[in-house]
C-alpha cells in the first residue's frame, strides 16, 4: 500500500527532489504537480490520509492517519500540528497523537470543545479520504530515557492520548516497570478508549466525574489511588494542578480550550515588535502608522487595505479591521497592518 | 482630464454603497471559491503535463499544434486567473501558501515580489494617473495626450508591437523604470539587486522552456523550442491585448496629481472605474482574461476572487447607473480596436492641441454624463 501514500521509494523522492525536476516544474515546484495525481504526494509538506473515523464516544472523534514519507514521526507524548480545511479555510489544532511511538499509522482522539471550530467539525464531518497537513511536531512532555520502576499516567478527558502513547510504547518495547493508568472523563459514556485499556496488562482506573455510575474511584484526585510513583499527568488545568500538589516532581502538559476574550475599548494594549525587539502602548491607529510611530520601517504599499503590500505575520493578539469592523483573534496569521488596530495586546513579526 | 461631478456627500454616499458590497462578498467566501481556484489550477497543470508531454511528439504536425495550443493556455490560466489573481491576495483568506500572495510565484520571467509592488501598489493605488502609474504605455510608448510628443514617439505603433511580442520581458523590466533612469532621476546601481533578481528568474524561465524541455526530446530538440517560443508568444500577445484594454479603450480617463490629491475612498472608487473599461464575452472568455475582463470591478475590489466580479458587476453597473457614472463595456474587438488607433494617432503630435486631439477622440455617449 506504500503506493498510495507518498512517492514511496527513497529512488523516486531523490529523482522528485532533484535539481533538474525542480527547474522543469519552476516555478511552483514538483508538489505543486504531484500533489494533483494524489494530495499526499508532496515531498515539502506532511499530510496525512484519513484511513478509519470512529465515533466511540458522543464527545470524540477518533481518526486512523496514514501520514506521508514527509512527516517525521514523533515520540510518545509529543504533540502535533493537525491542518484541517473547513469551508475553504486552513485551520490549525495541535493534538497528541494516542498511537505508539513509531507506528506506521498516526491515531488522534479528538475532544469536541463546546463551539470549538475544527473538533466540532471533525466530529461531524471526517471522513475516509479526507487529507490533513501534519505540522511542527513538537513537547517536552515524552518519556525518559531511564524507566522508573514504577510508573502513573493520570489523564483528564481528551488528556488521555500523549499518556496512551506512551503506555503503548512501553509496552509495544516490553517494559518491566509497575503501571497505573488513572483516566477521568464525566461519565462510562464519554470515557474514550475503555475497551482498549481493559484489554492491556495494566492496572487501569476509571473515575467519572458527573455520572458515577461504574466509577472506580471518586470525582477527585487522591495520592492514594497511586502511590509512590513517577507520575506523567495530561488534562484540564484543575486536574493537573491537583497531581502536582501531591507529586511536585510530576511530568505533565495542560490543555486550555481555545478562549478567545476579545477587549471591548481599543487602545491601551501593549504592540509587541518581535524581531526589532521594541514595543508601543497602542494609541488606537493602524498597526502599520503605529510600527512607523515607533522608528520601524515596514513595507507599506496602499495604506488603504487594497495592495496587500503590508501584510505581516501577527503571531498572538486580535486586531479589528478598520474598515469593515471585522475582529480577527487567531494566532498566527498575515494582517494588514495598514487597515488593521490592535484591540489589547498584539505581537507582531516586525 | 475629468471634472467631479458628484457632491461630498453623493462621493461618500457612494464609496459606501462599494464598499458595503466588497464586504457582502468577503463574508461570503469560502468553499466555493476555494474550488474553483483548485479547478482552475489542476485544469492548468492539466494542459501543461499534456501540453508538454505531447510536443516530445512534436514531428508530426497534429501533435505539435495540440501540444502547443495546450502549453499556452496553460501558461494564460498560470499568468492571469491564477498568478495575477492570487498575487493580488485574492485567496489569501484560504491561508493555503501555495494560493497566498507573498509566497506565489508564475510561469513568467517577472519575478513575483517586483510584480507585486509595481502592480499592486503602484498601478492600482494610482490607476491612470499621469506620472505615477506606470502601466501608461510602460514607460516606452505614449499613451495619453498629458504626455508630452517627441520625436522619439513616432515610433508608437513599432514600439506597442515589440512590447506585445516581448510582453513577458517588458512586464518583468517594469519596476527597473528605465525612462526614469535614461533621464538619470536614477542610478542603474540603486537597481542593481532589482536586475539581479529579474536576471535569475528570466535564466530559470529561459533554461526550462528554451533549454531543458527541449533537450529532453533529444532529436527532436527544435519541435519542442518551436513550441514552447511559440506558446510564450501566444501568451504574450493575449495578455498584451487584454491588459492594454484595461485602461487605454476610448472613454477612459486620465487623472492628475494635482487633481488626486486628499481624494476620500469615494473619489478613490470613481477613478477607477473611470480609468478602468470592461470587455464583454462568454464565460470561457473571461476565465481566459483572468477576469480582467471585468477590469472595471477588479480595480475596485483587486483582492476578491476575480470568479465573482461576473456577479458583482450587475450591481456596480446598476449603482454607477444611479449616480450618472459612466460604465466603459464592449467587445474585445471594438475595444482593442480603439486602443490600437490611440496608439497610432499619438505617435504624431497633437493637432492644436486640446481641441484637435479632443475632436480626434469623441467621448461617447455615456461620457457625457461625467465630462464637463
Amino acid at each position: 500500500m506504500f503506493t498510495l501514500t507518498a512517492p514511496s521509494s527513497t529512488l523516486s523522492s531523490r529523482v522528485l527532489g532533484s535539481r533538474l525536476v525542480d527547474l522543469l516544474t519552476g516555478p511552483h515546484g514538483v508538489d505543486r504537480y504531484t500533489e494533483i495525481a494524489n494530495p499526499v504526494w508532496t515531498l515539502g509538506e506532511a499530510r496525512a490520509q484519513v484511513v478509519a473515523v470512529a465515533r466511540d464516544t458522543p464527545r470524540s472523534v477518533r481518526l486512523t492517519l496514514r501520514p506521508n514519507r514527509t512527516f517525521p514521526g514523533f515520540k510518545a507524548g509529543q504533540h502535533v500540528n493537525v491542518r484541517v480545511e473547513i469551508d475553504g479555510r486552513r485551520h490549525t489544532r495541535c493534538y497528541s497523537p494516542a498511537n505508539a511511538e513509531g507506528s506506521e499509522l498516526v491515531e488522534l482522539t479528538v475532544g469536541v470543545h463546546d463551539g470549538g471550530l475544527v473538533s466540532t467539525f471533525l466530529r461531524a464531518h471526517a471522513q475516509r479520504g479526507m487529507v490533513v497537513g501534519l505540522d511542527d511536531v513538537g513537547g517536552d512532555f515524552v518519556l525518559p530515557d531511564e524507566l522508573p520502576d514504577r510508573i502513573a499516567f493520570v489523564s483528564g478527558g481528551s488528556g488521555i492520548t500523549p499518556v496512551l502513547s506512551m503506555l503503548r510504547t512501553l509496552i509495544a518495547r516490553g517494559h518491566d516497570s509497575e503501571i497505573t493508568f488513572l483516566h477521568y472523563a464525566r461519565s462510562a459514556a464519554e470515557a474514550c478508549y475503555r475497551d482498549e485499556l481493559a484489554e492491556l496488562d495494566v492496572r487501569v482506573l476509571h473515575g467519572y466525574t458527573r455520572e458515577p455510575a461504574g466509577t472506580d474511584v471518586g470525582p477527585r484526585f487522591e495520592p492514594a489511588l497511586i502511590g509512590d510513583a513517577t507520575v506523567f499527568a495530561c488534562g484540564p488545568p484543575s486536574l493537573v494542578d491537583a497531581v502536582r500538589d501531591h507529586y511536585p516532581d510530576a511530568r505533565s502538559e495542560s490543555f486550555v480550550p481555545p478562549t478567545f476574550v476579545v477587549p471591548e475599548q481599543a487602545g491601551g494594549g501593549r504592540i509587541t515588535f518581535l524581531q526589532s525587539g521594541t514595543s508601543a502602548i497602542d494609541d488606537g491607529r493602524s498597526l502599520l502608522e503605529q510600527a512607523e510611530a515607533a522608528g520601524l520601517t515596514p513595507e507599506s504599499g496602499c495604506r488603504m487595505g487594497i495592495c496587500h503590500s503590508c501584510k505581516c505575520r501577527k503571531t498572538s493578539g486580535a486586531v479589528r479591521n478598520l474598515i469593515t469592523g471585522a475582529v480577527s483573534s487567531a494566532d498566527e496569521e498575515d494582517v494588514q497592518i495598514c487597515v488593521s488596530a490592535p484591540v489589547g495586546d498584539v505581537a507582531l513579526a516586525l | 482630464m475629468t471634472e467631479m461631478t458628484l457632491t461630498d456627500e453623493q462621493f461618500e454616499a457612494f464609496g459606501a454603497e462599494l464598499d458595503a458590497l466588497k464586504e457582502r462578498m468577503l463574508a461570503d467566501l469560502g468553499e466555493r471559491d476555494a474550488a474553483y481556484i483548485r479547478r482552475i489550477i489542476k485544469a492548468q497543470r492539466a494542459l501543461e503535463v499534456g501540453g508538454r508531454a505531447t510536443l516530445m511528439a512534436g514531428v508530426l504536425p497534429p501533435a505539435w499544434v495540440a501540444g502547443t495550443t495546450m502549453l499556452a493556455l496553460s501558461k494564460i490560466l498560470d499568468n492571469m486567473e491564477i498568478g495575477h489573481n492570487v498575487m493580488h491576495g485574492q485567496y489569501d483568506w484560504m491561508k493555503d501558501p501555495a494560493l497566498s500572495s507573498r509566497g506565489f510565484e508564475w510561469d513568467t520571467a517577472c519575478p513575483g515580489d517586483q510584480w507585486r509592488h509595481s502592480h499592486n501598489y503602484m498601478h492600482h493605488t494610482h490607476t491612470n494617473i499621469v506620472g505615477k502609474d506606470r502601466d501608461i504605455g510602460y514607460g516606452i510608448l505614449r499613451m495619453s495626450e498629458e504626455e508630452p510628443w517627441r520625436p522619439y514617439y513616432l515610433g508608437n505603433p513599432l514600439y506597442a508591437l515589440l512590447l506585445a511580442t516581448f510582453f513577458q520581458y517588458g512586464v518583468a523590466l517594469h519596476d527597473l523604470e528605465t525612462e526614469r533612469i535614461a533621464a538619470g532621476e536614477v542610478k542603474l546601481a540603486e537597481k542593481r539587486d532589482l536586475l539581479r533578481s529579474i536576471g535569475r528568474k528570466v535564466r530559470r524561465q529561459t533554461l526550462k522552456d528554451y533549454v531543458a524541455f527541449p533537450l529532453l526530446a533529444g532529436p527532436f530538440a527544435p519541435f519542442v523550442l518551436a513550441g514552447n517560443v511559440t506558446a510564450n508568444l501566444t501568451r504574450n500577445l493575449w495578455s498584451f491585448m487584454i491588459i492594454f484594454c484595461g485602461h487605454f479603450p476610448d472613454g477612459t480617463h486620465e487623472f492628475s496629481e494635482e487633481e488626486t490629491e486628499d481624494e476620500t475612498r469615494g473619489e478613490w472608487y470613481y477613478r477607477q472605474i473611470l480609468g478602468s473599461a470592461n470587455l464583454t464575452g462568454g464565460k470561457l472568455f473571461h476565465i481566459l482574461s483572468g477576469n480582467l475582463s471585468h477590469q472595471i470591478e477588479h480595480h475596485l475590489f483587486p483582492d476578491i476572487p476575480a470568479h465573482r466580479y461576473a456577479e458583482m458587476a450587475v450591481e456596480v453597473r446598476e449603482i454607477c447607473g444611479r449616480y450618472g457614472i459612466p460604465y466603459n463595456s464592449g467587445p474585445l474587438h471594438r475595444q482593442f480596436g480603439t486602443v490600437v488607433r490611440k496608439i497610432t494617432r499619438l505617435a504624431l503630435p497633437d493637432r492644436g492641441r486640446g481641441s484637435g486631439a479632443v475632436a480626434a477622440e469623441p467621448p461617447t455617449r455615456d461620457l457625457e454624463l461625467a465630462v464637463a
